[in-house]
Order: structure tokens, then C-alpha cells, then sequence
């Protein structure tokens, strides 16, 4: 928590954070304060393990054999550990495959968007372009478009044009769509680097590209990982675009490779849980990994 | 720039002659500018994601909305249909019904998602021990993909499975029931997963702007004597404004967009008792091959989410100063 100023009226209690306790009576004295934090942490872990329920019981069966399941119900203790079901789904389901076409597809649909978007909020936001509000704002309104309203015409347009069914046109979409968020995000950030950083560079001689490569891009970093983090989760979760321009089975990434392992394993809730684990460990790992810039990047996202 | 710094930003930008800031090199905000025009480099900055974008975007909108005033049916060409395809919907009872569902989804949705997403906030809010793994928990759910989300969900929803065990466990066996079979029960039992992912996205954006809040606030109304429901209503929800209305558009557009879950389960089955517009949409496009009908579902989704795009934009562009 940011500095809390503590009032000349505070009540003096044993920690300055307790004060900026919102909207509930902070805790006074002794025994009913540490009644009130075991009220607390009873009610959280119960809301957390509500939360976590249905994840905890996915896991376990997808660990249990297809004859435990039949035999004993899907709620029951697990009687069996079985492995072998993120076998079938990793390679009879396809998995193994899809998840190679997703890093295919994540990858430089992340890096090139951040990069593109980079551009235009650079240009955008430390000089003076003509129009540079209007631009922004259209740029921003095509992603805020609902994409219904696009999946005819790019599906038609990339068969007109050659392009269907390639895991290129997909990236292009995604880039395209996803664009304009970015832009308007970025360039808010990149507006409060201050001018003098800039003129300073101006003064060695530094022309545009090298204040763009070599100082306003490593100081928006800490933006660039937070929004590389929720891009790179938007575009591997998901299904629209996929199933609009993709039509051949191998080529289709993770989410809708899901969906056919499910009418390929009909009723083996097993396989089925194990294809959802694998399908959600990436981004689980991308969240864990770059948990601070996750929240942040959210959060940047929500000046909306 | 956090949902908490919004407030920080004077207003004062916000009139519309600020649209274009064409040759403003005068004295309004200079210092931030370089004092010369735009290099081709800078121009070619802007002009080549533009171009992306109106590749993938604006160009396939326009063709989006002349595509909903034809008949096309993807082999022959389209043929000029006028506003044939607009008024087939007020004789169309699956686009009453999937209307319908779409109304319901976003209150629901958005009602619980919002409150819930307040309620977990305000009980989550305050740095203690171990308060970062209790907020882990909740937000665990929304890096999944919403079809990983829904297959974990039917796999649940089963006849034997969890959502029968518990109702039977509470002595509610007789509430027992195939949920997503269930014309009257399908929605409903898929609004619940898209919830229990929403829940936390909310939590973590009212997290933010509780944040925001100047304890000094809390502090004075204490001191006046203010009941904790006075503190809520008079302190809190008024400095929420603007998060409010972030999570309000955030959910909105999701509730647009929520076209995976419903695809992911029922397809909008059983009897299109679970039909909404984005996946009644998809499927007469491209299940039935009705490009002109399609496109003409998709403006409609358009036109129910032209209000929270613009004021989105509106508050956007007061941002951009």
C-alpha cells in the first residue's frame, strides 16, 4: 500500500497499514482483533478453496483410469493413478501438435504486435503528427469492433486473395485486430517519459529511430512485458479467429484442437480433463512467471 | 497510468475542438513535442500499422455491413437484397430467443461479475499475510482459455458428476439434473463457468482502484461517526466512479464476446435454448453458409455495443489530452 498519511485523528494501532482498512471497522484491541483475523482467513480460505474446487477435481481426474472412473463415478476418490491419459490426449488427442502450431502462431503475433504498436505510440505520442487524436482513437475503436462483424469478410477476402487456411493470415489477423489496444496504451505510457530525456539525446545528434530503439523503447519496458504477457494469453486462448480462417485439422492451434479431442473422446472425462490441463498450462505458466506485470498489464488494459 | 491515476487527469482537454491537433505547435504543450514535423521515418511508424490494421479491420467491416444487405449464399455471387435480411429477424423466433438469451447473459453476467468482483475486492483488500494467495485463487481461473474453462465445466456438470454430488450431499438430491441437456437449464449452467472467470478479472480492477482511494477519506468519515454500510455508500462507491465504469464496458464487450463458452458446450443446443446472438451468428454464416443473414446477425451485435464502444472512446480520448 501506497503511504498512508496518517490523520492527526488516526486511532494508534499496531500497524499503519491497519489504518487504511476501507469500508470495514479497523480491528481495536486484542482478542477481538485476532478473533476478527481468524474470521478472516476462515472466510478467504473457504472462498479460495470454493474457487479452486473445480480445478483441484479436474487434476485428479485426469489422473484416474478410464475403468476407475466408470466404476467408481466421476466424484470419487481416485482408486487408480493413471497417468497415461495425457498420452492419449498429447498424442492421440493432438495436443503435442497444436501446441507446437500455437507457439507458431503466439509467438511472433506478440512480438510483432508490440513492435508495430510500439511504432505508432512512439511516433504518436513524442511528436507532433497531424491528427495524432483522431488517429489514435480510430485505431482504438477497430479493436473495440466486435468481431463478428469481421469474420465473413476475412474469411472470404483471404480466399479471394489465396491466403486461406494459412497459420500467416491468422498472425495478421490476430496482429491487426489486437493493434489498436496496444497503441493507445502504449502511447499514454510513453507520453509521461519526460521531454528532457528526449531533447537530451536530440543534443548528441541522435536521430529519431535512435531515441526510438535506443531510449523510449527500453524505458517502456516494464509496459512492453505487461502487455507481451496479456497478448501472448489472448491470442493462445483463442477460438474465433481460429476456427474463421483455419480450416485443415493440423493446422489448428491449442483451443480449437480442444474442441475436436472432445468429440474424439467422447465421454472419457479423463482424457478430456487432461487436454484442459495441457491446454492451460502455458498461460498458467506465463502468469506465474510474470505474475506483477500480469496485474499491471490488466490494469493498464482497464483504462478503459 | 493505473485505473487509480485516472482520476489524477484534469478534465481539461476534454472539449471536442481538441479533435486534430493539426499545426497546434503554439504554446498549449510544446515541451513535448520535437520542435520539427514528422520525418518519413515517423510517418512510415504510423502508416504501416495503420495499414494493417485497415487490412484486417476497417475494410472488412464496410464489406461486413454491404454483405448484410444481400443474399449470398457463398457459390453463386451476392445479389443486392436491400433490408430483406434485417427484416427476416422480426419473423425469426431463434433470433427472438437468442436476443433474449443475450439480454439475460448480460445482466446476469454482469450484475454478478460486477458485485461479485467488488464484494471479493473489498473482503481481498488489505495487504495481510498470506492475502496473496487467496487472490492468486480467484484470478487463477482467467488465464484459462473460456473453452478449457467450459470443458472443465461439463466434465463437472455430468450426471454423476460434482454438481449432482453436492446437491445430493446437501440432501437437494431430488434438484438433481442433466444440466446443459436441459432446455431450461442450459444458459444458465453456462453463464456460471464464464462467471467464475470473470469474478476475478473484476476483483483484480476493483483491487486497483480501492488502491486509489486516500485513506484520509475513510479516516474522516470514522471520525464523523460514519456506520460501515455510510462509509460504502458515501465513501467508497462515489471514488469508484471511474473503475465503474471500466468494469461496466470490460464486461459488456465480454458478454459480446462471449461466444466460447456457448460454442465450447451446447452450440446453442439443445432446441437453441442457449443461443445467443454471437453463436446464432456464426452458425447460420458458417454452418447454414447465409453470408448475407450472418453479417446482418453481426451488425446487430454491433449496433447493441455502439453505445459502450463510443462512450469508451469518449472517455479514451479525454485521456489522450
Amino acid at each position: 500500500m501506497a503511504a498512508t498519511t496518517p490523520g492527526p485523528n488516526a486511532v494508534p494501532s499496531a500497524r499503519p497499514s491497519a489504518m487504511s482498512s476501507a469500508a470495514r471497522p479497523a480491528p481495536r484491541r486484542g482478542p477481538g482483533r485476532s478473533l476478527r483475523t481468524a474470521g478472516f482467513h476462515t472466510g478467504a480460505i473457504l472462498l479460495s478453496a470454493v474457487w479452486f474446487l473445480p480445478i483441484a477435481l479436474i487434476l485428479i481426474i485426469s489422473l484416474r483410469s478410464t475403468d476407475d472412473v466408470l466404476g467408481h463415478g466421476l466424484n470419487a476418490l481416485p482408486h487408480s493413478f493413471h497417468p497415461g491419459n495425457y498420452a492419449s490426449a498429447w498424442t492421440g488427442g493432438g495436443m503435442e501438435h497444436a501446441l507446437v502450431n500455437s507457439a507458431v502462431i503466439a509467438v511472433p503475433s506478440v512480438a510483432l504486435t508490440l513492435l508495430l504498436a510500439s511504432m505508432a505510440a512512439f511516433a504518436l505520442s513524442r511528436y507532433e503528427i497531424p491528427l495524432r487524436r483522431t488517429l489514435i482513437l480510430v485505431m482504438l475503436g477497430g479493436n473495440l469492433l466486435p468481431p463478428q462483424i469481421l469474420l465473413v469478410p476475412v474469411a472470404k477476402l483471404s480466399q479471394v486473395f489465396g491466403v486461406y487456411d494459412t497459420l500467416t493470415t491468422l498472425i495478421v489477423v490476430e496482429v491487426g485486430f489486437g493493434l489498436g489496444f496496444y497503441v493507445f496504451v502504449l502511447q499514454g505510457f510513453m507520453r509521461s517519459i519526460p521531454a528532457e530525456i528526449q531533447q537530451a539525446a536530440l543534443i548528441d545528434g541522435a536521430g529519431p529511430f535512435q531515441i526510438y530503439w535506443r531510449i523510449v523503447l527500453p524505458l517502456t519496458r516494464p509496459a512492453l512485458a505487461a502487455l507481451g504477457a496479456l497478448a501472448f494469453t489472448w491470442i493462445f486462448n483463442d477460438l474465433l479467429w481460429p476456427i474463421t480462417v483455419l480450416i485443415t485439422e493440423s493446422k489448428m492451434p491449442v483451443t480449437p484442437a480442444l474442441l475436436t479431442l472432445q468429440g474424439q473422446f467422447v465421454s472419457y472425462w479423463n482424457v478430456i480433463a487432461a487436454g484442459s490441463v495441457i491446454a492451460a498450462v502455458p498461460t498458467v505458466a506465463v502468469f506465474l512467471r510474470f505474475q506483477r506485470h500480469f496485474i499491471s498489464g490488466l490494469n493498464l488494459g482497464a483504462v478503459k | 497510468m493505473s485505473v487509480a491515476s485516472t482520476q489524477a487527469h484534469p478534465a481539461g482537454a476534454a472539449t471536442a475542438g481538441g479533435l486534430g491537433v493539426r499545426g497546434s505547435r503554439g504554446p498549449r504543450r510544446d515541451r513535448r513535442f520535437k520542435p520539427f514535423g514528422p520525418s518519413p521515418l515517423l510517418i512510415a511508424f504510423v502508416v504501416v500499422p495503420l495499414l494493417i490494421e485497415s487490412v484486417a479491420v476497417f475494410w472488412p467491416a464496410i464489406q461486413g455491413v454491404y454483405i448484410s444487405l444481400t443474399h449470398w449464399n457463398g457459390v453463386n455471387p451476392p445479389t443486392f437484397a436491400g433490408l430483406d435480411n434485417y427484416r427476416r429477424m422480426f419473423d425469426d423466433p431463434v433470433f427472438r430467443k437468442a436476443l433474449e438469451n443475450t439480454a439475460i447473459w448480460l445482466v446476469l453476467f454482469g450484475t454478478v461479475s460486477a458485485a461479485g468482483g467488488l464484494g471479493c475486492a473489498m473482503f481481498l483488500q488489505r495487504e495481510r499475510r498470506g492475502i496473496a494467495v487467496y487472490r492468486a485463487a480467484l484470478f487463477l481461473p482467467v488465464v484459462f482459455s473460456l473453452t478449457a474453462t467450459a470443458l472443465m465445466w461439463q466434465t463437472l456438470y455430468q450426471p454423476r458428476g460434482l454438481a449432482n454430488g453436492l446437491l445430493s450431499a446437501i440432501g437437494l438430491g431430488s434438484w438433481q439434473h442433466a444440466w446443459l441437456a436441459d432446455p431450461r437449464t442450459a444458459l444458465y449452467a453456462q453463464i456460471l463457468p464464464a462467471l467464475w472467470r470473470e469474478i476475478g478479472y473484476v476483483m483484480v480492477l476493483y483491487l486497483a482502484g480501492l488502491k486509489g482511494i486516500d485513506p484520509a477519506l475513510h479516516e474522516a468519515a470514522k471520525v464523523d461517526g460514519a456506520s460501515a454500510w455510510q462509509q460504502f455508500r458515501n465513501v467508497t462507491l462515489p471514488q469508484l466512479r471511474s473503475v465503474n465504469a471500466v468494469v461496466l464496458s470490460v464486461i459488456v464487450i465480454d458478454s459480446l464476446r462471449s461466444f466460447d463458452v456457448v460454442w465450447s458446450l451446447t452450440q446453442g443446443g439443445p432446441y437453441n435454448s442457449s443461443q445467443l446472438l454471437s453463436t446464432y451468428m456464426y452458425q447460420t454464416a458458417f454452418v447454414n453458409t447465409d453470408f448475407g443473414y450472418g453479417c446482418a446477425l453481426a451488425v446487430v451485435i454491433f449496433v447493441l455495443a455502439f453505445g459502450v464502444i463510443v462512450s469508451y472512446l469518449i472517455r479514451a480520448f479525454k485521456e489522450t489530452d
